[in-house]
């Protein structure tokens, strides 16, 4: 998958999770402008490893902040 | 950038560490205005009898204190402790490899070996660092530790000083544990923790499952017994024990501080190599080791939980009372059936959580007012724990107090 096909992938993913409709661009932030709390981030993380078949774990979560960095963090995964 | 590196600069403005609590001193400052007594100030004055204690200066029966089987004022638990405390002194002053390894510490270490029927068994100052020093020590760089999302505050403690990657899964879901296990890298060891009892809602895990999957996917398992050591299964080992997996389970973790009636925490284990961690577990190793007194209190207390079936069999009736009666009144619990000794009342938000827990302290009864983060999915509870020395009246007399409480507050 390219980076573009994740992208749009995870975007599905996260439509049921931006229950406020924020507009996702690569700088957008989880806790910050999405407001995701702690059992949010951990249904919306299970959601992408099922997609995906991959783990990311709490190690790797504390370096995901924003949208571009998730993406790209899951295009390396499942290109492994 | 110039912004966020200004104050740095400046070497003469200090800033404030505590200042990043001060949502949490605004919503204290908040509830405490509303009249509230201030629910994590309470004060024993006297301690009658395991359930019941002089509070804030009302006679009052405690149900929230885990002291599951009333040990604490038992007459040979507190005999032993006097006698180990005349004869070996008031503390030990020196960790367990050091100075500070009398007979009792042996002595208790042989009763949790007794009481579980398995090889090893080491104390650790409490429950707590049982936790801390065993998941830090077991998992280490390039270890997997998968555990449930619910965890108790000193499992996710003991991942956070350890170096391995920690994957969570949702609460006692079996199909997520096995599909997060399934995606680890090969080789790689894995951990997984997992508890008997979870203590804020009081229900118990699909341990037979869970521990099967986790063998099956070559998984070492280690489970937190606290809330149920004592009470739960034939010999009161635990849930393990219950659902027939005890042999399978790697660790066991356990705490003095509930059943026991004492304090202090332990890992028992039937591993050849377990004797290692005593020299490599820190939180083991740089602490001191607990009192004589407490040491012998303990293996008393334990040895005679051994025998206590008839006080599990009333716990459970007082389980399954207490738990009937607040479902027929309208409370909303944590659990659709009784599953441990710990029944959690569901509150509609903190405020008035508060204020019913205020009610029920004023009607002579004391819960714990448990509210997030220490929640799961942000709930206000009151949490019950029975003891198995709570008479049948004393129960009927907790009922009364909740409904008439309920009902003044408006819950029910």
């Amino acid at each position: 998958m390219t980076p573009a096909d994740v992208d749009a992938k995870i975007r599905t993913l996260i439509e049921p999770f931006n229950k406020k409709g924020v507009d996702i661009e690569d700088a957008t932030t989880f806790a910050g402008d999405l407001e995701f709390d702690s059992l949010t981030v951990m249904d919306f993380v299970a959601e992408i490893e099922d997609e995906f078949d991959v783990i990311i774990s709490m190690n790797q979560q504390a370096e995901i902040e924003n949208w571009g960095q998730l993406v790209a963090a899951v295009h390396k995964l499942q290109d492994s | 950038m110039t912004e966020t590196l200004a104050p740095a600069q400046n070497a003469s403005t200090p800033v404030d560490l505590l200042s990043k609590f001060d949502p949490i001193i605004q919503t204290r400052e908040t509830l405490l205005a509303a009249g509230v007594e201030d629910p994590f100030n309470l004060v024993m004055d006297q301690v009658l009898s395991p359930t019941r204690a002089v509070c804030n200066g009302r006679d009052t029966i405690l149900l929230g204190t885990y002291n599951y089987m009333g040990m604490t004022f038992d007459p040979d638990v507190i005999a032993a402790g006097k006698a180990a405390m005349e004869e070996f002194g008031a503390g030990t002053t020196g960790s367990r490899v050091l100075n500070g390894t009398f007979r009792d510490h042996r002595d208790v270490e042989t009763a949790l070996r007794e009481f579980y029927g398995m090889d090893h068994a080491m104390v650790f100052s409490t429950g707590y660092q049982a936790n801390l020093g065993i998941i830090s020590t077991l998992a280490g760089k390039g270890d997997y530790i998968i555990l449930d999302i619910d965890s108790h505050a000193s499992i996710w403690d003991g991942c956070a000083m350890g170096n391995a990657e920690v994957v969570p899964f949702k609460h006692n879901d079996v199909e997520a544990l096995e599909k997060r296990l399934k995606r680890i890298p090969e080789g790689a060891g894995k951990l997984v923790v997992l508890e008997g009892v979870y203590s804020m809602m009081g229900d118990v895990a699909p341990l037979k499952e869970m521990v099967r999957v986790s063998k099956e996917n070559g998984a070492m398992v280690l489970v937190d017994e606290a809330h149920s050591m004592g009470f739960i299964g034939e010999h009161g080992r635990g849930v393990a024990e219950e659902q027939g997996v005890l042999d399978d389970v790697d660790f066991i973790i356990g705490t003095f501080s509930k059943s026991v009636g004492t304090v202090g925490g332990f890992c028992v284990s039937n591993h050849p190599k377990f004797e290692v961690m005593r020299l490599v577990c820190r939180p083991y190793v740089f602490t001191a080791a607990l009192p004589p007194a407490v040491m012998a209190s303990s293996a008393t207390s334990i040895r005679k939980l051994m025998h206590g079936g008839n006080k599990r069999a009333h716990l459970w009736e007082n389980s399954r009372t207490l738990h009937k009666g607040l479902r027929d009144l309208g409370f909303k619990l944590g659990t659709e059936t009784p599953q441990s000794a710990i029944i959690a009342v569901i509150m509609p938000d903190l405020e008035r959580g508060a204020m019913m827990w205020e009610a029920l302290l004023k009607e002579g009864l004391y819960v714990n007012l448990a509210r997030p983060p220490a929640t799961p999915a942000g709930m206000t509870l009151l949490r019950c724990s029975l003891c198995a020395e709570h008479t049948a009246e004393q129960v009927q007399t907790i009922l009364g107090m909740f409904e008439r409480a309920g009902k003044a507050m408006g819950i029910i």
